[in-house]
């Protein structure tokens, strides 16, 4: 599922990647407390010229603050937040170049389509013409034309939501902020604008951040993700970077199912290292360095749809990355299957295979004693 | 109870929400109008009720109507009565707009007040309906006459050689009007800012829009149906108001409230006092009327 989504663009250059590159939004030690809460606890964060950036995080992570800040209405108690080169404290809101599309989207009850969208435009104090021009430009771009005169109410979700985006638009901001810009319409309407936005992105080549507690949503639309927990950020990748190489036990767990053992490691083993779990009595093999040295503690994250899984009599011989256990319970998702194995510690593993075949009998069933097995590129170390 | 009983106690349960209201309305409202209109409508007589019926039997056995058009001809060509109409619009309007100007803030203050401050802040607003009317105009007269609280303060602060005259003024009756109606302005109001989602301000500030901007463009267009309910309770009792203009008011400037009061407790014409009473209420429901169909009009649109 992961992965299905608009994320196939003609290689996109990766500024992030380049030392040179110079960043178009800059955080640095960006703080804000609520009392004796931390929201936000001390961010650096470079954001570049045409990305459409994901904040990424459960409630109370700091990502709706984090936006609230860069519209200006919260006001960090430290720290700096350059765009452009231009210092964005400085600026109240209504100065700011930086629009905001809203959970609620916000939009006036009073005024009519049209009239919402040439709201800032009215402000700017641009010229009559002009100000019709671009809002007919802008309801082109959202495919809203001959709904201009519509109020509000009178319009689907979908509909509400493409009004907001476009009454941002109009207003050519150097850095638009989406707050949870799906989370209000159905799932089958979801993935069409996903698509939809991205296109918008790409076309106007305005700079998005997004924030959202959806996982599917940020990996498939953004160019770089940042997990948030707890006010700070846990991991900023790109997608396939947070999902493959995770940089803590939360990143992995948080993105996707992953399976988390704790280990000692025994010995570097070629380019990787070999982890032992006394309480499993297993080996685990990755072909990647450990971050910790011999001896140290680690955990070892493992992907379910990278692992194999056969029934104990079918499988080869005793080697590391293998684990013995029993079906418990079998999860039909119809596009894979889930098995959930139990392991003779009393833990469990989850094991997920894609249903390449019509079979309706599945080959493994409940209580079958099965060895799951993996590739050593899919045993991920962690230090935390 | 069978289903075919169910469905007809249902529809008669649906009946009577239907037409409870409208037997009010017609009960309360129109039936009594009716007996005021007819009033107006006869003729002035002495007696027990003081007015002649408008139907009745002649010698000849002939059942005629009589209707008396007089009260409403001296209506509409007696300057005193047209003057007595303007000068209540016109302080009815005064005081509306001025209940407006001093309501509005308080209700923005108590809707953007914290939470839990709010229900004191509206309590403090109800609260002087706890002593009676009478009294608290009453007490205006303590205050505003020429040995007054007032007059005492600002002489004894130097800030007045003699006395002012402060009582039985239009400005006494300003004051008592806009002091009383007040909470009728504050309450509408208050409902309809709490209302306002404060988001849409936060959007208006993001999409460039100054603070004064936003409440122009924003909350006082959102606010409106607030202005519309304050403004109507506050200027349609304040038409036909007797008590605090003739409390705190002055002898000239007559009000319709007045004029009514003196046609009918002392020269007892009942006739003449309903064809004001008539005339007042057209005056003002005619126009609410007009304008509410309006508004629905472009509502629909």
């Amino acid at each position: 599922m992961v992965g299905a989504g608009p994320e196939a663009r003609p290689a996109a250059p990766e500024p992030w990647r380049d030392p040179d590159a110079e960043p178009y939004l800059r955080l640095r030690g960006v703080t804000r407390r609520f009392g004796e809460v931390t929201a936000v606890a001390g961010i650096d964060l470079d954001i570049y010229r045409g990305e459409l950036f994901a904040l990424l995080g459960g409630s109370g992570s700091g990502k709706t603050t984090l936006l609230r800040m860069l519209a200006g209405f919260e006001r960090p108690d430290s720290g700096t937040i350059t765009l452009d080169g231009e210092d964005l404290l400085a600026m109240p809101p209504y100065e700011r170049p930086v629009n905001m599309m809203f959970q609620s989207y916000a939009l006036f009850p009073h005024m009519t389509v049209a009239e919402n969208i040439a709201y800032g435009l009215r402000r700017e104090g641009l010229p009559r013409a002009e100000i019709a021009a671009r809002v007919a430009e802008a309801l082109e771009l959202v495919q809203l034309v001959g709904l201009e005169r519509r109020r509000p109410a009178a319009l689907s979700g979908g509909q509400r939501q493409r009004v907001a985006l476009a009454r941002c638009l109009v207003k050519r901001p150097k850095l638009l902020l989406l707050d949870e810009p799906l989370g209000a319409l159905d799932k089958s309407l979801r993935e069409a604008t996903q698509f939809e936005l991205v296109n918008i992105q790409e076309r106007t080549g305005t700079t998005f951040i997004m924030v959202t507690h959806d996982q599917e949503e940020a990996m498939t639309m953004a160019s770089r993700i940042a997990v948030m927990a707890e006010g700070r950020l846990a991991q900023v990748g790109t997608p396939a970077e947070v999902y493959e190489y995770p940089a803590s036990r939360f990143v992995a767990a948080f993105l996707g199912t992953a399976n988390i053992f704790e280990g000692i490691v025994r010995r570097a083993e070629g380019p990787g290292a070999l982890v032992e779990s006394t309480a499993l009595d297993a080996l685990f093999r990755s072909d990647a360095d450990s971050p910790k040295p011999v001896g140290g503690r680690v955990f070892v994250a493992v992907r379910p749809e990278k692992m194999r899984i056969e029934k104990v009599a079918e499988a080869g011989g005793n080697g590391p990355n293998r684990l013995d256990g029993t079906v418990r319970d079998i999860a039909y998702y119809g596009d894979f299957v889930m098995y959930v194995v139990a392991l003779p510690d009393g833990s469990v593993v989850r094991v997920s295979r894609p249903t390449e075949t019509r079979l309706t009998e599945l080959p493994i069933t409940w209580n079958d004693p099965v060895a799951v097995t993996w590739p050593d590129f899919a045993t991920v170390l962690l230090a935390q | 109870m069978s289903a075919p009983a169910a469905v007809a106690s249902g529809r008669l349960v649906r009946l009577a929400v239907l037409v409870l209201p409208y037997a009010w309305l017609f009960l309360f409202f129109l039936l009594p109008f009716l007996i005021v209109a007819k009033i107006a409508l006869s003729e002035p007589a002495l007696g027990i009720p003081p007015y002649a019926p408008v139907l009745r039997w002649t010698e000849e056995k002939v059942l005629t109507l009589v209707l008396n058009l007089g009260n409403f001809a001296l209506l509409a060509e007696d300057r005193f009565y047209l003057e007595a109409y303007l000068r209540s619009l016109r302080v009815a309007a005064v005081s509306a707009l001025l209940c407006l100007l001093i309501g509005y803030p308080m209700a923005y203050a108590i809707a953007r007040a914290p939470e839990r401050r709010r229900h004191l802040l509206l309590v403090l607003v109800i609260l002087p309906f706890w002593t009676s009317f009478l009294l608290r105009v009453m007490a205006w007269i303590g205050i505003l006459q020429e040995q007054g609280v007032l007059n005492g303060l600002l002489l004894s602060l130097g800030l007045v050689r003699e006395p002012l005259r402060l009582l039985y003024t239009e400005g006494a009756v300003y004051l008592g009007i806009v002091y009383c109606y007040l909470p009728f302005m504050v309450l509408p109001l208050y409902a309809s800012l709490a209302k306002l989602d404060p988001v849409l301000l936060e959007a208006a500030a993001d999409l460039g829009a100054r603070p004064f901007r936003a409440f122009l463009t924003v909350t006082l267009p959102l606010s409106f149906p607030g202005i519309a309910a304050g403004v109507m309770l506050v200027f349609i009792p304040a038409v036909g108001e007797f008590v605090i203009p003739e409390l705190l008011g002055g002898p000239s400037a007559q009000l319709v409230g007045r004029v009514l009061w003196v046609e009918f407790f002392q020269n007892r014409d009942w006739p003449m006092a309903s064809a004001l009473a008539v005339a007042l209420l057209l005056l003002l429901v005619i126009p609410i009327a007009l304008f509410q169909h309006l508004a629905a009009q472009r509502a629909r649109r």
